[in-house]
């Protein structure tokens, strides 16, 4: 990639909430010593100073100091071995006051602690083929999703890799983007380049496995609605929706931070699609 | 009586007519009758219950008692005219005259009869008189008799009674000397051996010992019989325990010893102890032909010598116990079934570890025949001996055995099902190391089905036996119902043919996914294999399996449909799975030869790449793979002038080239606004689509891939003018010499179409290369 498309692709996130129009250049991540770079991630929680970023088998934790004007490189580690290993992607672990983060590469997860730099778990084989994205349960905090080539969304307990605790095979090609949604992490989104879009309702591993338990509480007072709400007891994990609007493949999915119910998709065609959990779902979960 | 029969009277019977001189000859009695009652006083008619006639005492009655002839004649005088008067007088001399030579006729005729009475009577009273002198004699003669008589048997009373008491010392005296013999005698016979008679007397002489066993005499026999008796006792059991004599002896024995009083109880534990020891060394010397490192000898022998020696036995001591000691009731049968039990189990420990050792393989015949022997064996003592049920645990053993059997065979088709698999593997490696293409696809298709085919029948053959009808136990339950349902058909069969199917099916779920394990070759062959055997040998093997086990029982079999629809489910996944695995061998060298490459300072294309025309030779490779096994398929008809129809959809894309300057950043809305509204009349592409069982189908799951890939990667990089002229020529000549693979050549356009547009997208300098040189280029090389 050339160096100077970088520093537009991690700004834009930080300047778009107070500078709409134009883009101003407030640091550059001196990356030129490690090859180029396929993934920056900012801390999810904190001030904002850390970024991790990730460039060939380098991974590089950079602290962003005087009001974000400079990147001074904090720690690094590469990976090594046979071959040309190469970052694909990365994320930030909401958990554990953010010390971990997840990286992808080739088929292999892996998890570093930020603080030593050091890895702490690896997935190998985690997919057939390619890892793509991966995402954090931001509720549960060893459960991670994982999506690649082989067209396959899985499941992790970052406590026991050696199988995923759940996998879906509902697209028909690689998929490129995985998301649980930040508030009920039931709902997962991903984007495929078979152009679809998939909407799941992982009940069975999210941190609301039996839905909302206070509710029932609630409702105990109301000796009717008890047995219903108990034959529902059991859930399933289900697709909820496939959405079908893109005509080429999609490469992004994301949740609104504003609104729960609503996430948008973009494909290469440059369609972006802004969709809502259906209605009867959403009433379901909440109620 | 006269009388009688003159009278005409009507008193001579009731309701008689007064004339009846010549009445019947009953009739005439019956007045005779009537007269003699009348002389009793008895009328006739009350004697019948009749209403009297005329009145007996009527005076005018000619033949009444009462008759009065005075009345008799003033009443006919009075009454009757003269006439009758005459009549009756003329009537009345006839009857008189009549009666009166009766009379003499009677006389006549009774008088020598009088007379010779009156002699005989007179004669008699001499006679009596005579008589009454001899009878007086007589009685004092039998005083005199009665006299002496008396008196002798005074004299002799005394006497006799001497004499009585004499026969009665002399008998005691006999039985004296016989019970004072008796121990001399016991002794002799017990030194003889003839042990029958020694109980037989002591049998006579034990009760009277008893009884007289406070007279010190008696005491001392009894003491000295019973000294013996002990003795003879212990010879007997001595004897009964020198296990060298036959069972039969033995039986005697215990009879014997019966007889002598022993408890019965003891006796029979002491027999079974005894039976025990003779049965544990029949046991013993099984075992010992088991021994740990058996050279044993075969199987049939072993149970023949078990049947023989260990059942025999135990028939024997069964029926010498049920004879002996009937008379223990249940108790006893209770110890001889729990005996049976107990040994039994033992004898059948010891045939299951035999047989287990034939469990490794070996002949099923004469493995069928053992059981055979063993449970023909069984079936005598069972029948002596139901309570122990020793037929039942007979027949629970050779089921197990035929169960075990069953799932040997099921591993001995496992473990040659996986041997051709290895031997396919090999045959599919060793060639590519020699170089040159080995024995065809189909012919080891062919091996593996034929071998396959040829194992499951002789395991079929191999456990027909356990059904043969000679066989004892084939009539059972089981092995008519359950065998041949659940554990021929179902166990064995199903079982089998399921089990190849999840074999053939982890080649698909292997968890490298990369491919590496298994060769694509391999799965092509199971996925054909699998599809015939849903096409036809499923059905072809279940119905021989029914025909040769004639089915009766009527649980529920997995039908026919059921395994080919799941033969034909792994044979799709198999399929399937090769498509992914050679469209991920296309896609990686795709991948690999997009992303190593530096596309923005490449040189101008002058050839195809490489990759290219090892992408097109990869995939003729597969076509010529694919055809060997699956049938060519259809294509969509458009093929008939397949040159033209390239040049022309080319040209399609070469008009798309005409437009590609409009793909300069300054007017993205046209080339976005074109392209989308092309795919607005294209079908979404389903890349990994489940595939049809034909060449062609394959073939346009693996370009589908590959060329997906292509595109994905493509649209990853950042292209030069030059680099998007090399997509160009690629392109060109993948489009020329890929159509021919797919069912629906429009497919390659699109996606190859898709992969320029993407090149030129991501190209800053978007100027394509002049058709016809792509042309020339793609043609020269």
């Amino acid at each position: 990639m050339p160096k100077e498309l970088e520093p537009g692709s991690h700004e834009s996130p930080d300047d778009s909430s107070s500078t709409a129009h134009t883009l101003e250049l407030l640091c550059h991540l001196d990356n030129t010593a490690h090859g180029s770079m396929a993934c920056v991630a900012w801390e999810p929680t904190g001030d904002g100073k850390k970024v991790i970023s990730l460039a060939d088998n380098h991974i590089l934790l950079w602290d962003l100091q005087e009001s974000s004007s400079q990147a001074v490189l904090a720690s690094s580690a590469s990976l090594e071995g046979k071959g040309q290993l190469k970052f694909t992607s990365g994320r930030w672990s909401p958990h554990h006051n953010c010390t971990q983060v997840a990286t992808a590469n080739d088929t292999a997860v892996r998890g570093w602690d930020t603080r030593s730099m050091s890895q702490i778990y690896c997935i190998e084989n985690a997919h057939g083929q390619l890892v793509r994205d991966l995402d954090f349960n931001p509720n549960k905090q060893y459960y991670l999703a994982s999506c690649g080539d082989d067209c396959k969304v899985k499941f992790w307990d970052t406590r026991n890799v050696t199988e995923p605790v759940k996998t879906l095979e509902e697209h028909s090609h690689w998929v490129w983007s995985v998301r649980y949604n930040h508030s009920h992490d039931q709902l997962v989104l991903t984007g495929s380049s078979d152009s679809r879009v998939i909407l799941s309702n992982m009940v069975s591993i999210s941190s609301e496995p039996f839905g909302h338990l206070v509710d029932d509480d609630d409702l105990s007072d109301q000796e009717e609605r008890r047995p219903e709400e108990k034959s529902q007891e059991p859930p399933q994990d289900s697709v909820i929706a496939t959405y079908e609007e893109h005509e080429d493949s999609v490469y992004a999915v994301d949740w609104s931070s504003a609104d729960p119910w609503l996430f948008a998709s973009l494909s290469y065609d440059g369609r972006l699609v802004i969709n809502r959990v259906p209605r009867a779902l959403k009433y379901h979960i909440l109620l | 009586m006269a009388a009688a029969a003159a009278g005409p009277g009507p008193g001579s019977g009731p309701g008689d007519s007064p004339e009846g001189p010549e009445a019947e000859a009953p009739e005439r009695r019956r007045k005779a009758h009537g007269m003699l009652k009348l002389y009793y006083g008895l009328s006739e008619g009350e004697a019948a219950g009749r209403p009297a006639g005329p009145d007996p005492l009527d005076p005018t009655d000619l033949n009444g008692a009462h008759f009065d002839p005075e009345v008799y004649l003033d009443k006919l005088r009075r009454e009757c005219p003269l006439a009758q008067l005459m009549d009756s007088e003329t009537d009345m001399v006839r009857q008189i005259r009549a009666l009166d030579s009766d009379m003499q006729t009677l006389v006549y005729e009774n008088y020598n009869k009088f007379i010779s009475a009156t002699d005989t009577i007179r004669k008699m009273k001499n006679d009596f008189r005579k008589m009454e002198d001899e009878m007086d004699r007589l009685a004092t003669n039998m005083a005199v008799i009665t006299d002496f008589s008396a008196r002798i048997s005074a004299t002799l009373q005394d006497r006799h009674e001497r004499i009585t008491k004499l026969a009665g010392v002399h008998a005691l005296l006999r039985k004296l000397q016989f019970l004072f013999e008796l121990p001399s005698r016991l002794t002799k016979c017990v030194e003889l051996g003839a042990y029958g008679q020694a109980v037989r007397y002591q049998g006579r002489a034990r009760a009277v010992l008893q009884q007289y066993q406070h007279l010190p005499s008696f005491r001392a026999i009894q003491d000295d019989c019973q000294v013996i008796t002990a003795r003879l006792a212990q010879q007997l059991r001595q004897r009964f325990r020198e296990g060298g004599s036959g069972a039969p002896e033995q039986a005697e024995c215990v009879e014997l010893l019966l007889a002598l009083g022993e408890p019965a109880e003891e006796l029979c534990e002491e027999f079974l102890a005894h039976a025990r020891g003779r049965l544990e060394e029949e046991l013993r010397s099984l075992e010992a032909e088991l021994g740990p490192s058996p050279p044993a000898p075969d199987v049939l022998e072993f149970t023949d010598r078990g049947g023989s020696g260990f059942v025999g036995g135990l028939c024997q001591v069964a029926a010498a116990y049920q004879e002996l000691f009937a008379a223990q009731g249940p108790a006893g049968a209770e110890r001889l079934a729990a005996f049976a039990r107990e040994l039994g189990g033992r004898y059948f420990a010891l045939v299951e570890r035999r047989l287990a050792q034939e469990q490794g393989g070996g002949d099923n015949s004469l493995l069928v025949r053992a059981l055979d022997r063993f449970h023909r064996r069984l079936r005598a003592p069972g029948a002596l001996l139901a309570a122990a049920g020793l037929a039942e645990a007979a027949t629970e053993i050779v089921e197990r055995v035929a169960r075990e059997r069953l799932g040997h065979h099921l591993q001995g088709l496992r473990a040659a099902f996986l041997g051709c698999l290895t031997d396919v593997r090999q045959a599919l490696a060793a060639p590519r190391l020699a170089g040159k293409e080995g024995p065809g696809l189909a012919e080891l298709l062919a091996n593996v089905a034929s071998s396959i085919l040829s194992h499951i029948k002789a395991s079929l053959a191999a456990v027909h036996l356990f059904t043969a009808k000679e066989v004892s136990f084939s009539n059972k339950p089981y092995f008519r119902g359950e065998f041949c349902s659940q554990g021929v058909r179902e166990g064995l069969i199903v079982g089998f043919i399921r089990s190849m199917c999840q074999t053939a099916q982890s080649f698909c779920d292997s968890p490298g996914e990369k491919g590496g394990a298994t060769p694509p070759a391999l799965l092509l062959l199971l996925s054909r294999l699998c599809l015939d055997y849903e096409t036809a040998t499923i059905s072809y093997v279940l119905t021989l399996t029914d025909e040769q086990f004639l089915v009766q029982d009527q649980s529920p079999v997995t039908p026919v449909s059921t395994l080919c629809a799941e033969a034909r489910e792994t044979a799709r996944r198999l399929l399937t799975h090769y498509v992914k695995v050679q469209g991920l061998v296309i896609s990686q060298m795709l991948r690999k030869s997009v992303e190593t490459r530096d596309w923005l300072s490449t040189l101008e294309p002058r050839n195809v790449r490489a990759v290219m025309k090892r992408v097109v030779e990869d995939t003729t490779a597969i076509d010529v793979q694919v055809g060997l096994l699956y049938e060519e398929g259809v294509r969509k008809a458009q093929s008939s002038d397949s040159s033209k129809r390239t040049f022309s959809v080319y040209s399609s894309s070469r008009q798309q080239g005409r437009y590609a300057p409009s793909y300069t950043p300054s007017a993205p809305m046209d080339t976005n606004l074109l392209s989308n509204i092309q795919k607005l009349f294209s079908e979404r592409i389903d890349v990994f689509s489940p595939v049809e069982f034909n060449k062609v189908s394959v073939l346009t799951g693996i370009i589908k891939i590959s060329l997906k890939t292509l595109l994905e990667c493509v649209r990853l990089r950042t292209f030069g003018r030059f680099g998007l002229q090399q997509v160009q020529v690629d392109c060109h000549f993948l489009q020329l010499y890929l159509w021919r693979f797919v069912a629906d050549e429009e497919l390659v356009h699109l996606l190859l179409d898709e992969v320029v547009a993407s090149a030129a997208l991501r190209c800053p300098d978007p100027v394509p290369m002049e058709p016809s040189v792509v042309e020339v280029i793609c043609e020269r090389g």
